[in-house]
């Protein structure tokens, strides 16, 4: 780990503002990925912006009849709020499916969607790696990628995004809330907030520098059975070999997304439009033009299975 | 004392203590936090630096220049350690690569430098500092490609090969045949507490307190590696936070962290940073078996024959995977082969079982496939072909066998009869059920030990041995052994462990130490109760120890009395004549699992388990019962998820750190059971005991692997079963 200066933000905009003087800034909340990558010196922020004192950990009513989620709401809060068991089970779920409680208890809702790929090779400096060091090189094409990506990869990059919440918060079409430097605010559909690699695969997000991640929103509540299959080869605390988040109206319309297959959470609006004919005919539109590795390749029968499995169980 | 002849009746038979339930003597230093481990010694050790390894960045090759001026200059480092700098070191005996490599890089993460500072965090900071450019050379790193350069190399207790009668023709007579290949990959033990070691040196005299199995081992080896005096070296590990054979020899951490503190003047602590452990360390190596079974229609096994292929860097010894098939089952024509490879993958080496673990997880599915073809329930194969004798030495008998009454109890208990033999006809709502069983196995090794007892004034009994307790209760069951002799409640007894400074024992490894270590006990207390007997003017023939007091006729005189003048210490050993040439000890038992296989995505999720085991008197049914329970839990883990996966092009093991190799966790695990059958060995000790803890991984994994089959019809033969590897073969959903 490299030495670093630290400061506590005092505001939201004033977090952007310090982030904005000092170019190698890094905001920290729960630390939980963060710190295991400053560790390795994947991560070597020279300052750190403490924003764990803002009050941005609340979960309110939106004028529209959503929920504005805090920031620094936690996981555990966030998955055990009864309004979000009520209208947006899914994202419950989610939240009850990733990493563990421990972890949970400290994970903020920002830094989930902020949280980098677990990939090995991203994990082990001694590797290529373009999304650790641009241009040397993706030692995960070729090699062992069991977990990568088969859709939407890159011949720079091929790895997944590892969060569950983000998945379930793509097929409830969230949005996310930022303060820039200058003091603006914007708000970010989450589908064009994290980014496909091409060839820049460390460009993860659409946040530009210094912005603020300050909530999430979720629109008014659409019903439908909500359910979240995680599919890992151990019953808990493993990352998705892949995952659907399926939000089912009684007439066979609805909401997709999954998990575990590509550098974002995976949802395609045309998809979605092919759900009352099953899941056969949504998984050859969410993965037309899939590619994946030999060692992947299984991800393809999984995704239809699994979907073919939500469905039915959404049909109840 | 030598033992010889089967034992007789003796005072451990009165079982007053030993065989007793009792909760770990030392849980409370655990619970409670005060068990000194090997980085927290912060009893002994004060003002300590800091030590931070640095792993090759490379399988093979050269280091062509090693930079250390930034890091040297960073704050607060003190010193440096290279293969440059550390003057001529020699390699222990028991490793098979340098602990310290340079210029030479024999492995991925071999060890080329440690960085010694004021603080952890300064050294790690240091550590990142260095630039090291590296000569590559070409390695071998796939063991399919090269296991046809494998060649003979003996396994542990045994020949590379063996042959009875004439396999190959029998094999080719037999009307039913099976002719199967199977693999096990590489696995790591990944156990909680990572290598550790704190050095201290004074004057030429070193100290390391560290994490150790087998204290004297490390001692000798040490020494030779840093060219000193096996007497000026003393290891100290009273505490071990699992090792699982990964600890039985010294590491890197404790020849780092004695060079870093003769370097910097000054006790040196190093931790074996986790990313760092999978490859710089020993694991059990990736096999390649072939498995042939000839038999007659009414289910006799006439030909077995078992071949390994397994890598490891020159030197090196094989898995071993062969061994049970020399034991296991009768058939008059039989053979078995291992050879073995050249790979330039980290070290491999012992780990939980080392090959009866693997051996066993391709053996007893291929027990099942031939039973299926011979239409025959695959208990009942089993049984069928069950033997008293040594199978390769028909004269020579086993002490004890009940592989029999290990399966008819368990299938009993589990519920056998009720399993449909046609696979995938059971279903609980989404979940498809299936049943397998299948052996345990695991040879009894006999290993010399000793101890040293004192009583004292005020009656305690204080035992010392260099045996160590890796979670696995040698505390408690030692404590057992003294009390039960001496005559004294358990609260009497003192034991310390884990020194060099005491007598040498079996140490922890292959499960000899439970049986051999209390053995040893055994042998020092016979000789502290005729010392005793002496000082009283007992005939120490004829006197009782019991209730804290020695007894003869209507003569009883208090224990303590022995020392009132001063304490009564007394040091002996057990050691072994040739009961194990003349007899084949080894333990027994049946793994039963249910499993359901989630018939849309093939996840496969473990139902319950039970283990039936016959292992000799068993000294204390609770910490028994644990062992076994870990050990049918890393079975699971063998199964279903344990790899570590070669990246075959840059030659290291890619998935090193606990976030991407699996264990199994706690809901990964469900309802286990397990029963010991009633026996005792007079052949194996005085103790009438054997080994336990690695008779309950030996097996599992073919269990579920079983299971998987009854339940899917799918037969998976390369380990671990992934739901990739079921999912073509599944039904279709709906």
């Amino acid at each position: 780990m490299k030495s670093f200066t630290y400061e506590r933000a005092q505001s939201p905009a004033a977090a952007a503002a310090a982030a904005a003087r000092h170019p190698d800034a890094k905001f920290i909340a729960g630390g939980t990925n963060l710190l295991d990558l400053m560790k390795l010196e994947i991560e070597t922020p020279a300052h750190l912006i403490d924003v764990n004192g803002l009050a941005l950990d609340k979960i309110e009513p939106t004028q529209e009849g959503g929920l504005r989620i805090g920031a620094l709401v936690r996981n555990t809060d966030l998955a055990a709020d009864a309004r979000v068991r009520r209208d947006y089970a899914v994202l419950s779920r989610a939240l009850l499916a990733g990493a563990s409680g421990q972890l949970r208890n400290k994970a903020t809702t920002a830094g989930n969607l902020l949280q980098r790929t677990r990939c090995p090779y991203f994990y082990d400096t001694n590797q290529p790696c373009n999304k650790r060091k641009p241009g040397s090189g993706c030692a995960a094409i070729g090699g062992f990628s069991r977990q990568h990506a088969i859709v939407g990869a890159s011949d720079a990059c091929i790895a997944t995004h590892p969060s569950d919440m983000a998945v379930a918060m793509r097929a409830l079409d969230a949005a996310v809330e930022t303060v820039r430097p200058n003091g603006a605010t914007r708000t970010i559909p989450i589908a064009e907030f994290h980014r496909l690699p091409g060839n820049t695969p460390h460009v993860e997000t659409a946040l530009s520098p210094g912005e603020l991640i300050t909530a999430v929103t979720l629109p008014k509540p659409t019903g439908g059975v909500q359910i979240y299959r995680k599919v890992r080869d151990r019953a808990s605390y493993a990352f998705a070999l892949v995952s659907v988040a399926a939000i089912v109206q009684r007439d066979g319309t609805g909401h997709v997304a999954l998990g575990g297959v590509a550098h974002k959470p995976w949802r395609l609006e045309s998809a979605d439009a092919q759900l009352p004919r099953g899941a056969k005919a949504v998984t050859a539109e969410l993965l037309s033009g899939a590619k994946p590795t030999r060692e992947n390749a299984f991800k393809l029968p999984l995704v239809e299975r699994t979907l073919g499995a939500v469905l039915t169980e959404a049909k109840g | 004392m030598k033992f010889e002849t089967p034992a007789t009746t003796n005072p451990i038979d009165a079982l007053k203590i030993v065989g007793k339930p009792f909760g770990r003597i030392d849980g409370p230093l655990k619970t409670t936090g005060k068990a000194p481990y090997a980085y927290e010694r912060h009893d002994v050790v004060s003002n300590p630096a800091y030590g931070y390894v640095v792993g090759s960045a490379i399988a093979k090759g050269r280091i062509a220049r090693i930079d250390l001026a930034a890091a040297k200059a960073a704050p607060g480092v003190r010193a440096i350690v290279t293969a440059d700098n550390a003057g001529q070191l020699g390699k222990g005996e028991r490793n098979t690569a340098k602990l310290l490599g340079g210029p030479e890089i024999e492995h991925y993460h071999q060890a080329i430098a440690l960085v010694v500072a004021d603080t952890f965090e300064q050294a790690r900071a240091a550590a990142e500092l260095l630039r090291v450019d590296y000569t590559k050379a070409e390695g071998a790193f796939d063991l399919a490609a090269v296991k046809g350069t494998g060649e003979p190399r003996p396994l542990f207790g045994g020949p590379a090969d063996t042959a009875l009668g004439d396999f190959s023709s029998a094999f080719a007579a037999a009307p039913v045949q099976l002719d199967a290949t199977y693999t096990t990959p590489d696995q790591a033990h990944a156990m909680m507490e990572p290598h550790a070691s704190i050095a201290a040196w004074d004057g030429d005299k070193l100290t390391l307190w560290t994490s150790n199995q087998m204290i004297a081992w490390g001692v000798t080896d040490i020494a030779k590696t840093l060219g000193i005096a096996k007497e000026n070296v003393r290891l100290v590990s009273p505490f071990v936070g699992g090792g699982f054979g990964g600890k039985l020899f010294v590491r890197s951490d404790a020849l780092l962290a004695a060079l870093g503190a003769r370097a910097v003047g000054r006790p040196v602590k190093v931790a074996l940073q986790r990313p760092l452990m999978f490859n710089n360390t020993t694991h059990r190596p990736a096999t390649i078996q072939r498995i042939r079974i000839g038999a007659n229609r009414d289910g006799k096994i006439t030909a077995i024959g078992h071949e390994e292929w397994s890598g490891n860097l020159p030197g090196g010894r094989p898995e071993g995977a062969v061994s049970q098939t020399r034991l296991l089952y009768a058939g008059a024509n039989r053979m078995t082969a291992t050879r073995l490879a050249a790979l330039d993958l980290a070290e491999g080496n012992a780990m939980r079982a080392p090959g009866e673990a693997s051996g066993m997880m391709a053996l007893e599915i291929a027990i099942d496939e031939m039973a299926e073809k011979l239409g025959i329930d695959p208990i009942e194969f089993r049984i069928l072909n069950d033997t008293q004798n040594d199978p390769e030495r028909p004269a020579r008998p086993f002490s004890q066998r009940q592989l029999t009454e290990c399966f008819r109890t368990g299938a009993e208990r589990f519920g056998w009869s009720k399993r449909d033999p046609r696979p995938g006809r059971v279903r609980d709502g989404r979940w498809m059920i299936g049943i397998g069983a299948a052996a345990a196995f695991r040879s009894n090794l006999l290993v010399k030990s000793a101890a040293r007892v004192r009583l004292d004034r005020a009656g305690i009994v204080t035992v010392e041995t260099d045996m160590t307790d890796i979670g696995t209760g040698s505390y408690t069951i030692i404590a057992q052994t003294a009390a039960e002799m001496m005559g004294v409640p358990l609260e009497k007894v003192v034991v310390r462990l884990g020194d060099s400074s005491f007598p040498v024992s079996s140490g922890s490894g292959g499960q000899f130490g439970g049986n051999n270590s209390t053995a040893g006990v055994y042998a020092a207390c016979v000789k502290l109760r005729e010392a005793i007997a002496q000082k009283l003017g007992f005939n120490s023939a004829e006197a009782e120890f019991a209730d804290g007091e020695v007894r003869a006729g209507n003569r009883r005189v208090p224990l303590a009395q022995a020392a009132a003048d001063g304490g009564l210490t007394a040091e002996d050993g057990i050691e072994y004549g040739d009961l194990d040439k003349k007899y084949q000890q080894s333990t027994f038992g049946a793994h039963f699992v249910e499993v359901g296989v989630d018939s849309a995505t093939a996840e496969i999720r473990v139902r319950r388990m039970l283990a039936v085991c016959a292992a000799g008197r068993i000294l204390n049914p609770k910490t028994a019962r644990s062992q076994i329970i870990g050990a049918m839990t890393m079975g699971v883990g063998a199964a279903l998820m344990e790899e570590l996966v070669v990246d075959k092009r840059a030659g290291f093991f890619v998935n090193h750190d606990l976030a991407a190799y699996e264990v199994p966790v706690h809901a990964d695990i469900p309802h286990q059971d397990m029963i010991f059958l009633d026996e005792t060995d007079p052949v194996s000790s005085p103790m009438k005991a054997k080994g336990v803890a690695e008779l309950g991984i030996c097996g599992v994994a073919a269990a579920v692997a079983n299971a998987i089959y009854n339940a899917t019809g799918v037969r998976v033969r390369e380990y671990p079963i992934t739901l990739d590897k079921l999912l073509e073969q599944m039904p279709d959903v709906g």
